[in-house]
């Protein structure tokens, strides 16, 4: 549902269904909502067998980068050999600019992740589940605290697993302000008591992943989405699809920014993009015009208002448009944006969270938000935009992880798609951005 | 963490450092050597345990997290200036993190930490309030982008503050 509004007669809601019912949040309350069966489902099969399930629905990574999660799981050694315990890591630590759908679905409904995790480590043959829940999400830290213990009193989870003697703990770890530890590896490293320094892959989690054991990474929205595929199958989950294939089920779409409805909605996977904007989330305030959309978190390509025109939301469809469905954070913007003061606070968003680890990145990330602070202060230089794509060119693909990358993403496509905002900068044709709200542009055609 | 509430210590500094790790304390840390295969897995945990205590981690803070752990000082210190939320000298009575970038600030982000910084007297980003009782800071995004604009204050995560709500928001807290 778009908590906080009503639902709309678009959305599917299965992971927001009870978003804003705070019954739901007892364990008593869930299991009277049918929860805790898809557990008991998956205890009743093989590993092989829920892992084949999870495979076959084409559930794939909500976090970001859209892996398929059956497939990751079969990844992870066979059997658990001695000394060589297996972990879950489920990543709360939601911290990607625009999303914030992982923090619902801990606040509104902590027994369907904890059910998730569960029967994801039950598939993975790991006993222990590391949560890693951001510093900032106090909320939701305490509900997921008091969702644990009711768990383990219920005996869902603990030494015994409703009798079925496997074993899943769940520990919560709670994050401390690093937009970089919702990278798989940092956050295996914060788990570790170390810096959260993304480290280089191979080793894959699975081979070595945190403590130096086999582990999976999964986001939040992932594994709440798992108990409903035990239940009803498969099959069921595969048909929620409009357009690609390749893309199934639901995806939670935060939408935010110059919308008159922000919030979370939850969609079938191929729904057209306009859909959401204009319908669901209201569109824009009277007035005002859509100027540009960012569809997947702040880290994917920008779009133009005439790309959204016919683009469905799923995997496939947001890519042929040149962008991501990413984390579906969307951050959507009307004709009062300065676009140029935007892509500059993200650039110094990504220079404040590297890690500093690598040269591009450190470097790259700062410098690119000290070009468009100079653009932004009337001194920009004509060469500054060509040194901008330049630096971008030299930030994506060449670091340990995609935080440079992210950095360059907005910039490239604000320098393409949205050339003349910044050539009137550099023109001084206008006056220096004081703030985000500068006075309206032209609307443009 | 815990549900009290940090504590607050402004000024500490000068008061001689008392040990954290005592009593119900260490018998907290040591429950949690149960939840990580290694010492070192309790730094994070052991460190929020130090500011909600004290309100920040001195040093001597750090050295005592480092005895307890089994690490050196200077790695522990490593850890703790990585991660912003971890405050490395003491903050006013009521630490305030403003959500600024892009999807709030849209919204009008930069206006609310305007009228946070004039009706606590912080007068500028980092700095505490002559009466010691706030310090406000920008903060990289909160994670409640539909709610422009998100507030943390302490632990208390308040959503859609605008400079209207500012000065009805501090009043809960002297």
């Amino acid at each position: 549902m778009g908590y906080p509004f009503p639902s709309h007669a678009k959305e599917t809601v299965l992971l927001s269904r009870y978003f804003g019912d705070a019954a739901a949040r007892t364990y008593d309350g869930w299991v009277k909502r049918g929860g805790y069966e898809g557990l008991k489902k998956a205890l009743g099969m093989t590993r092989e067998a829920v892992i084949e399930e999870v495979k076959n629905s084409g559930l794939r990574g909500r976090g970001g980068a859209g892996f398929p999660t059956g497939l990751k799981w079969t990844f992870m050694p066979k059997s658990v050999g001695p000394g060589r315990a297996h972990y879950l890591v489920c990543n709360a630590d939601e911290s990607e600019p625009g999303t914030f759908k992982d923090r619902e679905i801990m606040r509104w409904t902590p027994h369907g992740l904890i059910e998730g995790c569960a029967i994801a480590a039950y598939a993975i043959g790991a006993e222990r589940i590391y949560i890693y829940i951001r510093g900032e999400f106090t909320e939701p830290w305490a509900i997921m605290a008091r969702a644990v213990a009711e768990a383990v009193e219920a005996g869902a989870l603990g030494r015994s697993v409703f009798g079925s003697g496997n074993r899943i703990e769940v520990v919560l770890h709670r994050g401390a302000g690093a937009y970089i530890c919702g990278e798989e590896t940092a956050m295996m490293n914060s788990i570790e008591g170390k810096r959260g320094n993304p480290r280089i892959k191979p080793p894959f989690p699975a081979q070595s992943g945190v403590f130096g054991m086999p582990t999976t990474v999964n986001n939040v929205e992932t594994l709440a989405a798992v108990p409903s595929i035990m239940m009803r199958g498969a099959a069921w989950y595969k048909a929620l699809c409009l357009s690609s294939p390749k893309s199934t089920g639901t995806k939670l779409w935060s939408v935010c920014g110059h919308v008159q409805r922000p919030g979370n909605y939850e969609v079938t996977m191929g729904t057209p993009m306009k859909d959401l904007i204009f319908e669901m989330a209201g569109g824009m305030r009277p007035g005002r015009k859509l100027k540009a959309v960012i569809p997947g978190g702040s880290s994917v390509p920008i779009m133009t208002a005439e790309e959204i025109e016919d683009c469905p939301l799923d995997y496939e469809g947001i890519a042929a448009k040149g962008s991501m469905l990413g984390s579906g954070g969307m951050i959507v913007m009307d004709d009062s944006t300065d676009l140029v003061y935007q892509i500059m606070r993200l650039a110094r968003f990504y220079a404040h969270e590297s890690c500093a680890q690598c040269t591009q990145c450190r470097e790259g990330t700062a410098w690119t938000t000290r070009i468009l602070e100079r653009i932004l202060a009337g001194q920009g230089r004509p060469e500054d935009l060509d040194l901008l794509l330049d630096l971008a060119d030299n930030m994506t693909g060449k670091t340990i992880c995609v935080l440079s990358d992210s950095c360059a993403a907005p910039v490239v496509s604000g320098i393409k798609k949205f050339p003349e905002e910044f050539e009137a900068y550099v023109r001084q044709r206008r006056r220096a951005a004081s703030s985000g709200s500068a006075p309206a542009l032209a609307a443009r055609s | 963490m815990s549900a009290d509430s940090p504590a607050s210590v402004h000024g500490a500094e000068q008061a001689p450092y008392r040990p954290v790790f005592v009593g119900e304390a260490k018998a907290r840390l040591q429950k949690l050597f149960e939840q990580y295969p290694t010492k070192q897995g309790c730094l994070l945990p052991a460190l929020w345990m130090v500011q909600e205590a004290r309100g920040w981690i001195p040093e001597e803070g750090i050295a005592e997290v480092a005895e307890q752990l089994g690490l050196t000082p200077a790695y522990v210190k490593g850890v703790v200036t990585f991660y912003t939320m971890y405050h490395t000298h003491p903050v006013g009575r009521h630490f305030i993190q403003v959500c600024t970038t892009s999807p709030c600030n849209i919204c009008g982000a930069e206006e609310v930490v305007k009228a946070l910084l004039a009706a606590t007297g912080c007068g500028e980003l980092g700095a505490t309030s002559p009466d010691g009782r706030f310090t406000v800071i920008e903060t990289e995004c909160l994670g409640a982008c539909g709610f422009p604009t998100p507030v943390l204050i302490d632990n208390d995560f308040v959503e859609s503050i605008t400079p209207e709500r500012v000065s009805g928001l501090l009043q809960g807290y002297k």
